[in-house]
């Protein structure tokens, strides 16, 4: 009897670290299309219309770069966290801030006209989800709060605090009651970088972001001792990070990030604070930065997957009547895929040593823990 | 106040309080092993319209109840296999089945829409719930009686039992245990596929006694709170009791003051109390750590044993 | 890998830098001056909700399959669901004017500003956004809503006459004009009944938690009400009142297979006329850009088939408000109309304007919120 164990890769491997993806995304197209005939769909057509048919139309490109944008944006900033073992799941809520405060930065301006309004707004973004995340990043390293669970829980806090202002003081006196904010001014609106479509500031921003990262992240002393406190905080103990520093540098870039997209997004696409703002990003943004392998160049890629994902569900309902629900199926079997073949950038098939006698290999394969189920 | 009045309220209290307590018992045990399963709410979504499913074809709902527990624990079986034999992250995976869930439950769902079912009804004789007292003692649903019994059983099978302390070993230490000889990966997979269950029953509480019906995002985040309420309670079944009657307690007597004419909060507020209060807990127990009880100290890492 | 791909992403943005000053609106459409679009007309629905939510969304699709049925084979429809309010909504709004539909409807309220701006961009093809109050100037996009109102008349009529303790309860989502304007029609009618009669309002935020609406049911008839009201979506309500013996209203469509007993009658949201006949409007070449708010008089609101345990001088009391209100002879909201405080806001005889209905902030006296 032969077993097989896996064994932890010293390195990355390069190939693997690109090839997971693309397993991950074929696997997804594979089982999606057998799981929605079975369901009595047709399977193949689904696949086609959301994940192929979109990229065939340039109408639709526009619709991914816009789409995409926020999220990459986000995702980037969870990311480098990530790497450095702090775990912001409070995208959601850091978003919703950033919105909020830049909303706030406009309301107090609304009669006022200028060209410096918007980058107040913009700044005011970057503070509010700066500010949120500061939340998480006191209690873990003043408390030693699991940051996890304090960030999720703010995501919450967060709508709630959005839903009050709607409703009540940031109301439009002249909205008839319903619950949203006036509409932002011209100075105070995102202007658009390709004239004639909807591709706004937002989405070269978010593209410089990512770029930056990824030098910063990959090139310079700062970012290696960075990811460093990740792998082995003991070891950069006498790098250049401590680990609490390195735990407020984390939430710190992930919340200005996500409160900078929520800025863009409110001053861009929305032009206005409505309660139906806030619709997940934050979440999928985590999903972004893994099927990206917390790679800014990777996450810059799977924002643009996640985003048709989204773009062609819409239009697979319409063409083949699939139901929205598939789309939420799509990227849900596309993360689990990403995840299950995660494995193989990180551990190697090795077959294990042909012992003297084949029991001791039994043996010592349920000992590895993972060649066993 | 009077007694019908009072009574009436306390079982409004129950009936809130259950499908939270449930669910957070099952996550409960998940964390206690040392893994953080953020999926409930997709595996309550499956357990609503599974219950639902069965129930309408059999015209049986226990057996919904039965179904439920099934079908949302081999949704956590996804997890525990992605999570625990090939290590893969659990916030994300956990992500990945809440939205996974609630895809598929809607896909499943469609037919059933717009149809309603004999609901999972009290199960002792009526005879018993005719005066408020009887109401009060005898005219529940099951389900929140195996609420009360749940949390006394994963009471004593964490403090008493010898698997239990198996359990919390595996989610304190998981190398230490390791090393002794408990199988941790079995645990945790016991431990995920029972707070899949939990997360399915509690999720046919919405679809087979509240609202006998199946509609699409049936559970409206109720998942999120059990996840709240689990760490509000600092992993401790009493405490998780406690806190998901008390928020039984709030929804209901802010409920109760409305419908009396009384606006005395802003209902954010109080929607976001429960999460508010969970931080504040979070920092308390974080203050206390010598003397209470903190999380797990696995919690959310990944197992792997040394060779 | 990643050098292909901002190839791609740069070409891309080039590209559409070319197409979009020229051909962005160029779905060929005909149909604008009296000549009729070639059937079979595309016209594309886009919703809030899913359309399993056996409520809001659930009403406009049944409407869409209804329009299929009355026009055969000179429509084609398709629809869009679970659309969030904002960027997405334009986006799914532009992409329907881009395949070449004819036709668009959007049906939730923050769709209106989405809607505006695609209208802008597609001069050739319709647009009919319901329940907004703008169309930003343009001249092919519609608005269209329901008179729901004059159905909460006939609710209240039941309610006041079946009632013992003379108490409602009332599950509400948002205090918005279009929820304002239900309760007060529901109490006026009520009141007219029975002048002591009281509305208990209980905001939920929401338009869908079944569970919390369950519970504010339950909160309402334990302190004292016995007919229940809502003006949120799910069936959740009806199921808590049919468990607790009293009488409640179904919302959106009948949902008497909730609750046999309780369930009295629902107002049901018809959506159907007014699809087909904008829809053979484009046919025949006559859509104009419209502002309709539609009643009982022509279809849009319906009374679902009213309970074999209702008396029989109620339902005939309910049918009156119906039939009267059909002929033009009956609304609801005629003076002497009291605020909560007493004070008489609306004089004897005066009707209030639809202008002042669709944004109306205050109650009417009796309403407890």
């Amino acid at each position: 009897m032969m077993g097989f164990a896996l064994e932890p890769r010293r390195q990355e491997s390069r190939l693997a670290n690109i090839a997971a993806p693309v397993i991950a995304v074929a696997a997804t197209l594979i089982v999606g299309a057998i799981l929605f005939t079975l369901l009595g769909h047709d399977g193949l057509a689904a696949v086609w219309h959301i994940f192929i048919a979109p990229l065939f139309n340039p109408y639709r490109w526009q619709d991914l770069l816009v789409k995409a944008a926020p999220l990459a944006m986000i995702a980037t900033g969870l990311a480098i966290g990530f790497k450095a073992n702090v775990w912001n799941i409070g995208g959601e809520g850091q978003y919703i801030l950033g919105g909020l405060a830049g909303t706030g930065v406009a309301l107090a301006t609304l009669d006022m006209s200028g060209a410096w309004i918007l980058p107040a707004m913009i700044l005011g973004g970057i503070f509010g989800g700066m500010a949120y995340a500061a939340i998480p990043a006191f209690l873990k390293v003043k408390l030693g709060v699991n940051e996890i669970l304090s960030s999720l829980m703010l995501n919450y806090v967060a709508i709630q605090l959005l839903y009050y202002l709607m409703r009540g003081p940031w109301k439009d006196p002249m909205g008839f009651n319903f619950p949203q904010t006036a509409m932002f001014s011209g100075d105070q609106t995102l202007p658009y970088v390709v004239p004639g479509t909807l591709i706004h500031l937002g989405v070269p921003i978010a593209a410089a972001l990512a770029l930056t990262a990824w030098g910063v992240m990959t090139r310079t002393v700062a970012g290696f001792q960075f990811r460093t406190v990740g792998a082995a905080p003991k070891a950069a103990r006498f790098g250049g990070f401590s680990a609490s520093s390195t735990v407020w540098l984390a939430l710190l870039i992930g919340g200005g990030m996500a409160g900078l997209a929520g800025i863009l997004e409110a001053a861009g696409p929305f032009g206005q604070m409505v309660p139906q703002f806030p619709t997940g990003y934050g979440y999928t943004a985590i999903i972004v930065a893994f099927l990206g392998r917390l790679n800014p160049l990777g996450i810059l890629v799977a924002s643009l997957v996640l985003a048709l994902t989204y773009v062609g569900g819409e239009s697979a309902q319409t063409v083949i009547g699939l139901p929205s629900a598939a789309t939420g199926v799509f990227q849900a079997l596309m993360l689990f895929f990403l995840l299950g073949v995660d494995i193989l950038v990180r551990y190697r098939l090795v077959r294990l040593e042909p012992a003297k006698k084949t029991e001791t290999a039994e043996v010592s394969a349920p000992k590895t823990g993972v060649a066993r189920a | 106040m009077n007694i019908d009045l009072l009574v009436a309220i306390l079982m409004t209290i129950a009936g809130a309080a259950t499908p939270l307590l449930i669910a957070a018992l099952g996550e409960l045990v998940v964390e206690k092993s040392g893994v953080l399963n953020l999926g409930v709410e997709g595996m309550m979504l499956i357990g609503a319209v599974t219950g639902f499913a069965i129930a309408v074809s059999t015209g049986i709902p226990a057996l919904g109840a039965l179904g439920a527990m099934i079908a949302a624990a081999l949704a956590s079986a996804i997890f525990a296999f992605l999570t625990l034999s090939l290590m893969a992250n659990q916030v994300a995976t956990g992500l990945a089945l809440t939205i996974f869930g609630t895809g598929v439950s809607a896909l499943i769902g469609a037919p059933f829409v717009g149809i309603t079912t004999s609901t999972l009804g009290p199960i002792f004789p009526a005879a018993l719930a005719n005066d408020p007292i009887g109401r009060l003692i005898f005219g529940h649903s099951p389900l929140v009686y195996i609420g009360l019994i749940l949390t006394f059983a994963v009471w004593w099978f964490l403090k008493h039992s010898r698997a239990g302390l198996i359990l919390r070993a595996v989610g304190e230490s998981d190398s230490a245990a390791h090393a002794i000889g408990y199988p941790v990966l079995k645990v945790r997979y016991l431990a995920v596929l029972f707070g899949g269950a939990m997360a399915g029953l509690a999720g046919s509480y919405y679809s087979l006694v509240l609202t006998p019906m199946w509609a699409e995002r049936l559970t409206a985040g109720r998942g999120w709170i059990a996840i709240a309420l689990v760490v509000f309670a600092s992993w401790r079944p009493g405490r998780v009791l406690l806190g998901a009657y008390l928020f039984g307690l709030v929804i209901t007597m802010e409920l109760q003051a409305k419908a009396a004419g009384f606006n005395m909060f802003a209902p954010e507020f109080l929607a976001a109390l429960p999460y508010l209060a969970t931080i504040a807990v979070l920092a308390v127990i974080s203050v206390a750590k010598r003397g209470g009880v903190a999380a797990p100290a696995c919690l959310g890492k990944p197992f792997r044993a040394a060779a | 890998m990643f050098d292909i791909t901002r190839r791609r992403l740069l070409s891309a943005s080039a590209a559409i830098a070319f197409t979009a000053g020229s051909v962005l609106p160029a779905a060929a459409q005909s149909g604008t001056n009296g000549e009729g679009v070639e059937p079979p007309v595309k016209a594309a629905f886009v919703y809030v909700g899913p359309v399993g939510d056996f409520g809001w969304t659930y009403a406009h699709d049944q409407a869409r399959q209804c329009l299929e049925k009355n026009l055969g084979d000179k429509v084609e429809t398709s629809y869009v669901e679970n659309v969030a309010e904002g960027p997405d909504a334009e986006r799914v709004i532009r992409q329907l004017a881009q395949e070449g539909n004819d036709i668009v409807f959007t049906t939730s309220f923050g769709f209106m500003n989405p809607t505006i701006k695609v209208a802008k961009q597609f001069p050739d093809v319709k647009f009919e956004h319901a329940t907004g109050y703008t169309t930003g100037g343009n001249e092919n996009m519609g608005l269209y809503n329901s008179k729901f109102y004059q159905g909460r008349a006939v609710l209240g009529t039941i309610a006041a006459m079946m009632s013992k303790s003379g108490k409602a309860g009332y599950i509400a989502s948002f205090p918005i004009p279009e929820v304002v304007m239900g309760i007060n029609a529901f109490q006026l009618a009520a009141q007219k009944v029975n002048p002591d009669f009281e509305t208990q309002v209980v905001w939920v935020n929401s338009w869908y938690d079944p569970a919390k609406e369950a519970d504010a049911t339950n909160a309402l008839l334990s302190q004292g009400a016995d007919v229940i009201t809502q003006h949120t979506d799910s069936p959740a309500p009806l199921q808590a009142a049919e468990k607790a013996g009293a009488i409640a209203f179904g919302q959106a469509w009948d949902m008497t297979s909730f609750a046999p007993n309780a369930h009295m009658t629902a107002i049901v949201d018809q959506w159907c006329p007014y699809y087909t006949k904008r829809v053979q409007a484009l046919l025949d070449g006559t859509w104009e850009a419209d502002n309709v708010w539609l009643g009982m008089a022509e279809g849009e609101v319906e009374m679902a088939p009213f309970n074999d345990k209702m008396p029989a001088e109620v339902k005939e009391a309910a049918q009156k408000i119906v039939d009267e209100t059909k002929a033009g002879e009956y609304e609801i909201f005629t003076g002497p109309i009291k605020d909560q405080s007493g004070e008489v806001k609306i004089p004897e005889g005066e009707v209030i304007p639809e202008g002042d209905l669709l944004k109306m902030d205050w109650y009417v006296e009796g309403v407890k919120s």
